[in-house]
This record gives C-alpha cells, structure tokens and sequence, in this order.
C-alpha cells in the first residue's frame, strides 16, 4: 500500500468516512450497464440459486432455480439468462465504424494496415464484487462446451440453444476483466475502492454494504459504526440485515429459510407427481407454485438490496467526471469485444480449456503492459494519483529556474536544452536516468544530468523539438513555468512478437496437438486410500 | 555419462570434510559440465550454481570451449550489466576471439570499456554479427532477433531467473543449451496475477528452468559444489538455510581470510558489532521493538553509521587471493534493502556522514554481485506483517550471500515473534512445484543464527 492510500485511510478513520483518492473517474462507464447479482447454493460449485439481472434499475429480472440440485432447472435458469444477456450483448455488434488495424501479411510478412470494422460501443456488465466475476468466469466454463440438440443430435443431456453461446461470451468477459484497466466486465467494489479508501483493511472493502457505508453514511452516523451494521446486525428471525452480496449467502438464511423452502418445494413436487385424479393434481399444483413462488421471494429478498447497492455505487461514481484517458482504455475494451464477436461470426470454436504456452505468454505480456499503462495513464489524468507518485519518488513537480540552450555533439546538431527545476519532491533519480512530461499530450523526454548544490534538478532534454536548429515554439520550458516530470513511461510499448503456437520450441514442449486440443490430463492413479 | 552429480558423490557430507579437497571437486563438476555439453546427446544441460560457486567462470569456459570446436555460439544474459561484465570476462581471458555485442538501438547502450577491445563487435542488428564465434546479447533483445539462422549452441545465464515466457521468444534461435543459474536466489515475477496458468509446465511467469524440465525432465543436471566467494563461516548457515537438499562448501577454511581494524573499537554499538561480524563473520545489530515506517530512519541512520565506522577504523582484509592484505575501501562495500525508498534513504544518510562510493541497492539489483562486507537492512525489520514479498526465500538469500568476509544485519527485535504470528498462508496450487524450503523457514533459520552474534543498539 502506497504512503498516500495509508494516509487516505487512516483520515478515513478519523474523519468517519471514505476520503476520495481520486479527483476523476478512471473507468468508463456504459449508459446502459447490465447489472448482475448471482446467488450460488451452497456446498455446490457453480449451481445458480437465483440473479436478478437487467439494465434497468426499477425493473431487474428475477431469476430463480427452485431446485438448484435439479439439472433441468438449471439448465432453464440459465437458457432464461440466456434471453436476458445475449440480445443485449448482440446490442451493439451492428453498429460499427470504419479502423485500421495492422496485421502481419500471409505472403510476405510484413505489418500491413488493414480497414477493419470496430463496434462503436460495447456491452458492460457489473456485478457486486470480485466473487461476483469469479462466478460469471465459472457460469462460462460450465456453459460453453455443452452442446445443444441441433449441433449434436445424440448428446445425452442436450443444453438448450442459446446456453453454449452465453457461456463463451460469459468466459470473454469473465477473461477480459483481468486485463488492468478494462471494463467490460467490472465488480462494484473494485471501481468504488479505486476512488474512495474506506477506514478498513482492503479485504473488508470486499463487503459492498460496508463499503457503501463508509463513502456514504447515513446522516449523523460514523462510517465505522454504519459498516460494522452493514456486516453484522441481524434482525430478530436472525438473518443479517444487509445480505451479503453473493454469490455466497449467509449460512443462517441457508439453513433457516432456504433449506425448508426447498423442502416444501420438493415435496410438493413429489406430490403432484404422485396425484391420481385432475382434481388432486389441480390442488397440488398450486400447492407446487406457491413453494416455488416462496423460494422467488426469497431470492429476491436477499439480491434486491445488492442490485439496490450496486445502483448507488453507480450513481455515486458518475458524480465523478470520467478521466481523459479512460476512454482510450474503453476503445481497447471495444477492440475486445468487436474481436469476439468476429471470432463468434466466423464459427469458431469455444475459447480451450486451458491456454496453450504460446496464447498464455501472449496473455501475460498484454496485461504487463496494460498494467503499466493504466498506472501511467492514472497518474497523468489525476493530480490526486500524481501525488502519490510524486510521494514514493517516482515523479517529481517543480518551477524551471533556468533554461540553457546547448546541442548535440552530431554532424547536424540538434538542440539540447538543459532546463534547471527547482523542486520540493524527492525523486529517486539513477545516474542518467530518464524522465518524461506530458507536452500536449504526448510525452517528451529528459535525461537527468545532475542535482544542483540546492538540490535543484538539472534536466537536459532529448525529444519532441522539432527537425530544425532552433527548438519548435512552445516545445521547451520557459522560466518561471511549472513542469511535472515522471520517471516511468507515458506510453509503455507491448514486448516482442512471440512466435507461432505451431512454432512452439522444444523447451516448451513443442507445437500443441494438431487438433488445437491442449492434451487432457490424466486422472490421479486410484491408491488405496481411494478404497477405504 | 550424463548421471547427475547427487549430494553423495562430492564428498559434501560431514564424515568426507577430512579429505574434501574443494579444488578438485569443482574441477571434477566442471569437467562433467563440459563433457556433458560439447559431447553430450542431450538438447540442453541444466547446471545449478550456489552463490559465488564460479557460474561466471563457468559461461566463459564453456564459451571459449564451444568457440574452439567451431559450434557459433549464442549467449543469453538477463540485464545489460551482465552482458557487458561476460564481454569483458572472455576479451580478458581470450582477446582474439571475435566476439559480437548485440545491443538496443537507445543511447549509451553498453559500457563504454566495450570500446577498447579490438576483437568486440557491436551492434544493434543481429545480422551484422553474423559469422561471429560468440554474439552476446540481453534475453529482451535476443527476442526481437526474427528470422536468423538458428546457432548450434546457446549459454543461457541466470536460467533461475529469466522468465518462461522470455525463454519462449528465444528458445526458437538455438538448437541446443547450457542453462546456468541459481536456483536460491530471487524468482522471477510478474506485476500483473497468472494465478489462472499456475500448475500448467508452461505457466509464463514460472522460471525458464522450471518449464524446461517440466517439459524434458531427461535433460542432465549438473550443480556445481563450492563457493568460493562465502566465507568458511557462511556457507554452512547459506546452505542449510537456503540448499538443504544440495549443500555445498565453502572453498575456503576457517583462517583462511581475516578482516581486521587498524582503530580500536570506541565502545559503541556499531563498533561492537563490527568486531562481532570480523571475528565471526556475522553480525546482528539489533534495535528496540517497534512498528515503524518501510523507511525506518532509526534503523537507516544505525546502516549508515555501521558503515561509516566501517571505513572510519582503517579494516584490512586477507584472504588467499593475496598475500598482503587490502584496505577495505568503500567499493568493497554493499548495503543490501528490500525496497527502493529504503536504498534511496540510506545513500540519503551516508550522505549526511560524507560517505561516497559505498553500493546501495535491493536485493534484486544485488544478485550477482559480491563484496567484502556487506550491511543488510533486514526486510522484515519493524514490519507489523510478513507479506510473502518480505518472506520470499530468495531475497534473504540474496542479501546474506553477497559477502567474502562478513554480513552485519541490522534489525528491529521480534522479528521471531512476527513471524510465528505469519505462518505461511499461500494458497496451494494443484499441481505446482513445492519451493523448499519456504521463506518462513529459511528466515527463522538464519535468525536463530544471527541471534549468537547479537548486539544491541544503544542510541
């Protein structure tokens, strides 16, 4: 934790409430989001209980699986979230704008430009928190590999249409949302904990009611006092008072009143099957409704708070302006999404269950760098970021105290000012280390020549000056201007070009199977303690 | 011919210290290494190399060996410091031997010294090195070479330490390779989580070697087992601690290298605790309990006096490089930090005590490099946590094995009980390698021993 979130933090728990550590709003946010709030059954890996689900605020959609144990079922919860998300996902694949893209030529494999199509927008999905995004990533794996009646007449337990489809674009999102920075896919607690630092460790901030509680008591009342509220008070049946966001529910409402509303459920279920006559089968369906109508209130009594919180924690972050270069963040989201799109059009198959060494490698080397990116791109949009890189020595701010025009020992020499800031930070400079301004926009770079003996920074500067002798106006400091300096990179460059997943050396195992399946690993030898 | 060289067959054991002759040992590993190398049927060779074991000298003899037998050579280093150290190691040891330096296209990219050596040829473009017996070059821009003539042979150095994804962007320019590194030393990271690929062979952010015998576990191993740069008072603690499954032995005896002072100790902690760490070869400057900031200044102005002391009271050392001793002059000296601002506020305190010339660094930017005495601000001094960063293994190995005379380490008490109230809690990973041992343990380790040589501060 950096010096300045500990202090946010700990003026946090002075002041009683979240101090912002933000001045912009760093993530993009959609007009339309789609808001997701899953509940999971216990004891059940990826067994859906119930969702509410939709882009508007005053109409979610309650889903709910009666029977969370019954295959059936889910299979409707999920055809049923199937006809929620994918029309607004398939929303905005028609509306595209003409880009150019570089790819390498088939022929002599050279970088060409090519005219692409980009979609102009892209669908964002929030859920309440970081487990949240975890199920999402576990509905896709349980999703996409089902087949359905029509691509495979004799699959046993054939899923409806449109499921396997949802669960390739549940793993995208569910994969895009760990790139840094990205926001197709994003956890309420995330985006608010990037702004705000509560009062509590970063793991209680994982709490989205206590976390609300801190950036925005109720009148008169200390975010401390509110938070403890919002984790622990309970109500007299004993079932928590603020429900915690899921998937996971609390144990007490699992075994209180989930447990026997199932029951019921299936006992009615059982009844009706056994009924002998019309009448009986009359009266014991309806008896089967009401279980089941009992289980719907009560999913909805334990998500309708978080998918109420989550709208709060919307509103809350638009009254942040968005951060200048948030959006050039959101345009790689929409690479992201145009990509998958393709890829899904073209009939491809679903994303494998693992990557192969070369598509991993890949994968890492993009999210290094997007990771420096956004911390670069953070500090420039936000002089509260800027701070704190400035505190942990990493840029510095100050006033040029001199310029002195000198050049380059070339044929054609060019210029090379040396510019003296004079600066009140402490900045962690190597010898000759480099250091970067944003000029318009673009970052121009320095190299550090020396301190002066009042500590003052002399700077000697390299780029961004024009072709000609004379430096291009405006594109060297004057004395007397204000400057900010960063030691890191403005725009960090991706690394080299991996090679080929077919050109995969032998050092890592060699090119994958020619079917493009990663090998299946065996299952574990049966020992004997598997017989006790 | 290819056997592995197990714990056994050097002698390492307590009973075989009577006729251990570290000289022949090593030489003995060598040869195998060599053998195994230029003769061997295997795609690559692993040799694991405890600190200051010789694996640079190793590089270069391999280097001028492959050159000998014609085979064109590619060498792999990590950092631009390193290539251009090997440069320098084989134009000494051979100065005809055309050598060729691939380098970045930025400014200053390779030590200026470079410039003196007639049969060194540099370069920012692979193909004008072509034909070369041996092309040098960083692992990052070996990975920007497209399209060359694979070379029959490859030196990957500092293996341990270079990523798996970067082995995988070079591992297609050569045909076969002789890995050399550390295995205790610091692993290599990544800044953004990979926990969705841990367990796989290829896991990216794992280490180059990891992958490469995972994927061919036939390849022949090698360890070289003498260090010859620790002190016979440090290798039997670096080995336990940190190579309990492969020991290795000093190179030296006890009385074979002396560290003395020409001024008498004042009586002050820090002198006390120089003469502590001259005689024994350690030492533990303690400071009272207490929860401090990472940039302790108590803890930072007592590193900085300790060394000012060092340099103050005249220190001479004798080892069996020379026959006269040395004077222990500032370059021979190293402070050793976990983090960067903590590097930055110690050179801001030698500063203030005009001391200049003294090495302050993390202990990422120490690894490889050695010096008579070393300071150490011990990475969990004052810390109210033990995160698995402070508690990896490679980084207390790093900064306790930097030293050819003797490691003073400054902490603040409680260490101990810190950690007693941190077991370890990593999550476990199906199918990932185990890293004995784990950072807990290793740090206890070496307080229990730290803790015979204590001293405590008195402001």
């Amino acid at each position: 934790m950096s010096l300045i979130s500990t202090l946010a933090r700990l003026e946090a728990v002075q002041t009683g409430r979240a101090q912002p550590v933000a001045t912009v709003r760093h993530r993009h946010l959609a007009d339309h989001p789609l808001v997701f709030v899953p509940l999971t059954t216990a004891g059940e890996a990826g067994a859906p209980l119930g969702a509410l689900v939709g882009t508007e605020r005053d109409a979610p959609r309650l889903l709910v699986v009666p029977q969370p144990r019954d295959r059936e079922l889910r299979f409707a919860f999920l055809a049923e979230l199937a006809e929620v998300v994918l029309p607004y996902v398939d929303g905005f694949a028609a509306d595209t704008e003409a880009a150019e893209r570089s790819e390498s030529d088939p022929e002599t494999g050279k970088r060409v430009k090519v005219e692409v199509e980009l979609c102009t927008d892209a669908p964002q999905l929030v859920v309440p928190g970081r487990a949240g995004v975890e199920f999402v990533r576990l509905l896709g794996r349980s999703m996409r590999f089902r087949r359905t009646a029509e691509q495979d007449p004799d699959t046993p337990y054939p899923a409806p249409p449109r499921v396997p489809l949802l669960g390739r674009w549940l793993t995208h999102f569910g994969e895009r949302a760990r790139v840094p920075g990205s926001a197709l896919l994003t956890a309420m607690t995330d985006l608010l904990s990037r702004h705000w630092a509560s009062g509590q460790s970063s793991l209680e901030d994982q709490h989205l009611g206590a976390l609300l509680a801190w950036i925005d008591p109720p009148p008169g009342e200390r975010g401390a006092d509110a938070a403890l509220r919002a984790e622990l008070a309970r109500d007299a049946q004993g079932q928590l008072v603020c429900p915690p966001a899921g998937p996971a529910t609390d144990p007490a409402f699992d075994n209180k009143l989930l447990a026997p509303a199932i029951e019921r459920y299936d006992r009615a279920r059982t009844a009706l099957a056994a009924a002998e006559d019309g009448l009986a089968a009359d009266q014991r369906l309806a008896e089967l409704t009401a279980a089941e109508h009992a289980i719907r209130t009560l999913v909805e009594s334990r998500t309708r708070p978080t998918w109420d919180a989550v709208w709060r924690g919307l509103d809350l972050l638009r009254e942040l302006p968005e951060g200048d270069r948030a959006a050039e963040r959101w345009t790689r989201d929409r690479w992201s999404y145009t990509g998958h799109r393709d890829r899904v059009l073209a009939g491809e198959p679903p994303q494998p269950r693992h990557d192969d060494a070369v598509t991993a490698a890949n994968k890492l080397a993009a999210r290094e760098t997007a990771q420096a990116r956004l911390e670069a791109q953070e500090a420039l949009d936000d002089p509260l970021v800027m701070a704190g890189r400035r505190l942990a020595g990493e840029a510095f701010a100050g006033e040029v105290t001199d310029v002195v025009m000198a050049y380059s020992e070339s044929k054609r020499p060019s210029p090379r000012p040396l510019i003296t800031v004079r600066t009140e930070d402490r900045p962690h400079l190597g010898e000759r280390a480099k250091v970067y301004r944003s000029l318009a926009g673009k970052p121009q770079s320095a190299q550090f020549v020396a301190y002066e003996p009042d500590g003052a920074v002399v700077l000697r500067l390299l780029d961004k000056m024009g072709r000609s002798k004379e430096p291009d106006e405006g594109s060297v400091p004057e004395k007397g201007e204000r400057v900010c300096w960063t030691l890191f990179d403005h725009a960090p460059r991706g690394g080299p070009a991996l090679p080929e997943p077919e050109d995969t050396p032998w050092t890592h195992g060699g090119p994958p199977d020619a079917s493009g399946a990663v090998a299946v690993p065996l299952p574990d030898p049966v020992t004997e303690e598997d017989m006790l | 011919m290819t056997e592995p060289i197990g714990a056994g067959s050097i002698g390492a054991g307590p009973s075989a210290a009577e006729s251990f002759d570290p000289g022949a040992a090593a030489d003995e590993a060598t040869r195998a290494i060599l053998r195994d190398t230029l003769r061997g049927g295997a795609r690559g060779v692993v040799v694991d190399s405890p600190p200051g074991a010789g694996k640079s000298t190793l590089v270069v003899n391999a280097a001028l060996e492959l050159a000998a037998a014609g085979r064109p050579l590619m060498v792999v280093a990590q950092t631009n410091a390193q290539v251009d150290d090997l440069v320098l190691r084989l134009a000494e040891k051979q100065p005809e031997l055309p050598v060729g330096r691939l380098h970045s296209s930025e400014a200053d990219p390779y030590d200026k010294a470079l410039d003196d050596l007639a049969h060194v040829r540099k370069s920012a473009k692979a193909s004008e090195l072509a034909g070369l017996d041996v092309v040098i070059s960083t692992a990052a821009k070996w990975a920007h070479v497209k399209g060359a003539e694979p070379w029959q042979h490859a030196i990957v150095d500092e293996a341990y330490q270079m990523r798996s994804d970067a082995l995988l962007a070079v591992a297609g320019l050569f045909e076969r390779a002789l890995f050399v590194g550390d295995p205790g030393q610091l692993d290599p990271f990544a800044i953004v989580g990979a926990e969705q690929w841990a367990g796989l062979s290829y896991d990216p952010s794992a280490s180059a070697v990891n992958t490469l015998l995972a994927h061919n576990p036939e390849l022949p191993q090698h360890r070289l087992p003498v260090s010859w740069r620790l002190p016979a008072s440090a290798a039997p603690l670096v080995s336990d601690a940190f190579y309990p499954y492969t020991r290795f032995r000093s190179g030296t005896d006890h009385g074979d290298r002396t560290l003395r002072f020409g001024v008498a100790a004042d009586g002050s902690a820090p002198d006390q605790v120089i003469d502590e760490a001259a005689a024994s070869g350690w030492g533990l400057l303690e400071l009272p309990a207490r929860h401090t900031p990472r940039t302790d200044p108590e803890a930072v102005r007592a590193v900085a006096r300790v060394v000012r002391r060092l340099l103050d009271r005249g220190g001479a050392t004798l080892s069996e490089r020379a026959p006269d001793p040395a004077p222990l002059t500032p370059d021979r000296i190293a402070v050793g930090t976990a983090h960067r601002d903590q590097a930055a506020a110690v050179r801001a305190a030698l500063a203030d005590l005009a001391v200049t010339g003294v090495t302050v660094d993390t202990a990422n930017r120490l690894q490889g490099r050695e010096y008579d005495v070393t300071v150490v601000l011990h990475p969990l001094s004052g810390r109210p946590d033990a995160t698995a960063f402070h508690l990896e293994t490679g980084r207390l190995c790093v900064l306790t094995s930097r030293h050819r005379h003797a490691c003073i380490v400054v902490c603040r008490a409680g260490v101990a009980e810190l950690l007693d109230d941190h077991p370890s809690t990593e999550p476990v990973q199906l199918g990932v390698t185990m890293k004995f041992p784990d950072g807990w343990e290793a740090n206890h380790a070496v307080l229990a021993r730290l803790a015979e040589h204590r001293v405590e501060w008195r402001p």
